[in-house]
C-alpha cells in the first residue's frame, strides 16, 4: 500500500480521474446535443440536411477516435489555428472534448433513430392527422417516445464515452491511463496494486451505472 | 407507404419553398466553411503538391501505408479469433448451472467490459514486464487488450444470443436425450451465434479502429507508420492523417454494409431466433451500431 501512502501519487491519482470526469461531463452534453440535432436532421425532409447526417455518421463512425483526437490537435490546433485556451492542459482538454463529441454524436445519433423506429407509425400518422408540423412531430410526438427508448443504448454509449476519454491521453493530457504508465514506471513493485486502483475504479463507478442505465431503461419503457 | 413520408405531409407549394430556402442556406453555410478551412489550409500552405506528392509515388504505399495496414489487419484478425474463443467460454460459463464458474466467468467479464482498453494495454506493455522480468512485444500487448475487451462484449452478446433461442430448442434437445454440453454446443451456439452474426461483425468493426490505440505503444499499425512515420518524412501530418482517415473508413464501411447484408440475410431466411423481440414496423431504416 505504500504507493499510495505517497500525497504525490493520490495527487497523479485524483487528477487522473478528474480529467476523465470532465471530459465525460462535457462531451457527454456535446454528443447529446450534436447527436440529437443529427438524428433529426436525418429523418428530416431536406435532402440536404439529409445528406450531412448520413455523411457525419459514416466518417466518424468509422475513424479511430485515436485518429480523430491526433487529428484534432494537427489539424484543428496546428494548422486550422483553433485555440480554445492558452494553457495547455486546457487547450488539450477542449481539443479532446471536441473530439469525443463529434465520435459520439455519431453513435448517439444512431440510436436515437433506432429509437424512433419503435415509435408506432400510427403515432406519426395521427400527428400528422391533427396538423402537426414535422418540427411538432418529431419534438412533441415522436422524439419524446424515442428517448425513453433509447436510454439503454444511450447508457453504453456514454459508458463507452467514459472509457474513450482515456485516449485523450494521446495528445498529453495527463487523465488515468498516462497517470497509471508513469506511477507504473516509477514503482515497478507495485505494478498490479496500481492497475488494480485504476482499473477498479473504473469498475466500481462503470458496473452499477451501466445497471442504473438498465433499471432506469425498463421503468421508464413505453408499454406496449 | 414509403419509410420516410411517415414523419412528414407529402410537401405542398409552400412546404416546397421552405425545404428550398433551407437547403439553400444550410447549403451556402456548409461551402462557407468548408472554403474558411480551404483558406486556412491555404495559408499554412497545406495544400502544397510537395506536401500531397508522396501519395502519387508507389514507395510512399510499400513503404509506409501498406505495411501499416498490414499490422493492423493482422493485429485485429488474430485479435477476433481470440476474442470470438474468449466469448464463446466467458459465455457458456455465465450460463453455467454451476454457481462456481457462473460467478467467476461473470466477474471476469464485468470487469473486463469497465477497464478501458488503453488502462489494459499500458498494463500489459509498461506493467507485465516488471512482473515477468522479459519486455512484452507490442503485437501482443495490442492483441490481448483487445481480446480482453472485445471478448468480453461478445460473451455478452452470444449470452442474450442464446437466450434469445426459443426454449423448445433446448427442452427438445434434453427430449431426445442430449446432454448439457450436447445442447450447448450442437443446439444452442449454433443458433445463437447466427442471430448475433450482424453484432459480432459490428464488433469487429470496433476492434479494427481500436488496433489505432497501438500508435500509442508504438505498434507499427497504420496510425504509426502511415501518419507519424511517414510525416516525419515529408511533414505532412494533416495530409497523411485525411489519407489514413479514408483507409479506416474504407475498411470499416466495407465492414459495416457487410453486417447489414446479414442481418438482412439471416432475417430473411427465417430460420433464425429473432434477437430481441418482434422487428417494429420501423419508421426509418437503422443499421447495427457499437461503440
Amino acid at each position: 500500500m505504500e504507493v499510495f501512502s505517497d500525497p504525490a501519487n493520490i495527487d497523479v491519482y485524483v487528477t487522473g480521474f478528474l480529467w476523465i470526469l470532465k471530459l465525460t461531463v462535457a462531451a457527454t452534453v456535446g454528443a447529446l446535443v450534436l447527436g440529437v440535432l443529427l438524428a433529426a436532421m436525418r429523418v428530416s425532409p431536406v435532402p440536404v440536411l439529409r445528406g450531412f447526417g448520413t455523411a457525419w455518421v459514416n466518417i466518424f463512425r468509422n475513424t479511430p477516435l485515436t485518429l480523430i483526437i491526433f487529428f484534432c490537435y494537427f489539424g484543428l490546433y496546428s494548422t486550422l489555428g483553433f485555440s480554445a485556451s492558452d494553457d495547455i492542459d486546457r487547450n488539450n482538454y477542449w481539443l479532446g472534448v471536441i473530439g469525443l463529441s463529434v465520435y459520439t454524436a455519431a453513435f448517439v445519433c444512431e440510436a436515437i433513430r433506432s429509437g424512433i423506429n419503435t415509435v408506432a407509425a400510427g403515432q406519426a400518422e395521427a400527428a400528422r392527422a391533427i396538423g402537426m408540423s414535422f418540427r411538432q412531430t418529431l419534438t412533441i410526438v415522436i422524439l419524446p417516445q424515442a428517448g425513453r427508448a433509447v436510454i439503454a443504448p444511450l447508457g453504453s454509449i456514454f459508458i463507452a464515452l467514459a472509457k474513450n476519454a482515456t485516449i485523450v491521453g494521446t495528445i498529453g493530457l495527463a487523465e488515468t491511463s498516462n497517470a497509471m504508465k508513469d506511477l507504473i514506471n516509477a514503482n515497478g513493485s507495485a505494478v498490479v496494486l496500481i492497475f488494480l486502483a485504476f482499473a477498479g475504479t473504473f469498475a466500481v463507478v462503470l458496473i452499477p451505472t451501466g445497471y442504473g442505465f438498465g433499471w432506469l431503461a425498463n421503468r421508464l419503457a413505453v408499454k406496449r | 407507404m414509403s419509410t420516410e413520408a411517415v414523419l412528414y405531409d407529402h410537401p405542398g407549394p409552400r412546404a416546397k419553398m421552405r425545404n428550398t430556402i433551407l437547403t439553400v442556406v444550410f447549403g451556402l453555410g456548409l461551402l462557407a466553411l468548408l472554403y474558411w478551412i480551404y483558406r486556412r489550409f491555404d495559408e499554412k500552405g497545406q495544400w502544397a503538391g510537395s506536401l500531397w506528392k508522396p501519395f502519387t509515388q508507389s514507395s510512399t504505399w510499400t513503404d509506409y501505408i501498406l505495411p501499416g495496414l498490414g499490422h493492423t489487419l493482422a493485429a485485429a484478425a488474430v485479435a477476433m479469433v481470440l476474442s470470438l474463443v474468449f466469448g464463446i467460454l466467458f459465455a457458456v460459463g455465465r450460463l453455467s448451472d454451476h454457481w462456481w464458474l457462473r460467478i467467476p466467468a461473470g466477474a471476469v467479464v464485468e470487469f473486463f467490459r469497465a477497464v478501458p482498453l488503453l488502462l489494459m494495454m499500458f498494463f500489459i506493455f509498461f506493467g507485465l514486464p516488471f512482473l515477468t522480468h522479459k519486455p512484452m512485444s507490442n503485437f501482443w500487448a495490442v492483441v490481448i487488450a483487445l481480446t480482453l475487451y472485445n471478448g468480453s462484449v461478445l460473451a455478452e452478446a452470444f449470452r442474450a444470443g442464446v437466450k434469445s433461442v426459443p426454449r423448445g430448442q433446448s427442452e427438445a434437445a434434453y427430449a431426445v436425450g442430449m446432454r448439457k454440453g450436447q445442447v450447448m454446443a450442437e443446439i444452442l451456439i449454433p443458433q445463437a451465434a447466427r442471430a448475433m452474426l450482424p453484432v459480432i461483425v459490428s464488433q469487429l468493426v470496433v476492434l479494427v479502429k481500436d488496433t489505432a490505440l497501438g500508435y500509442i505503444i508504438s505498434y507499427s499499425e497504420l496510425l504509426q507508420l502511415g501518419v507519424n512515420n511517414l510525416s516525419a518524412n515529408f511533414a505532412n501530418v494533416v495530409q497523411a492523417a485525411i489519407v489514413a482517415a479514408l483507409i479506416y473508413i474504407l475498411i470499416n464501411a466495407t465492414l459495416t454494409y457487410t453486417a447489414g447484408w446479414l442481418s438482412r440475410r439471416t432475417r430473411r431466411g427465417g430460420k433464425a431466433p429473432r434477437a430481441a423481440g418482434p422487428v417494429p414496423a420501423g419508421l426509418v431504416q437503422t443499421g447495427e451500431t457499437a461503440v
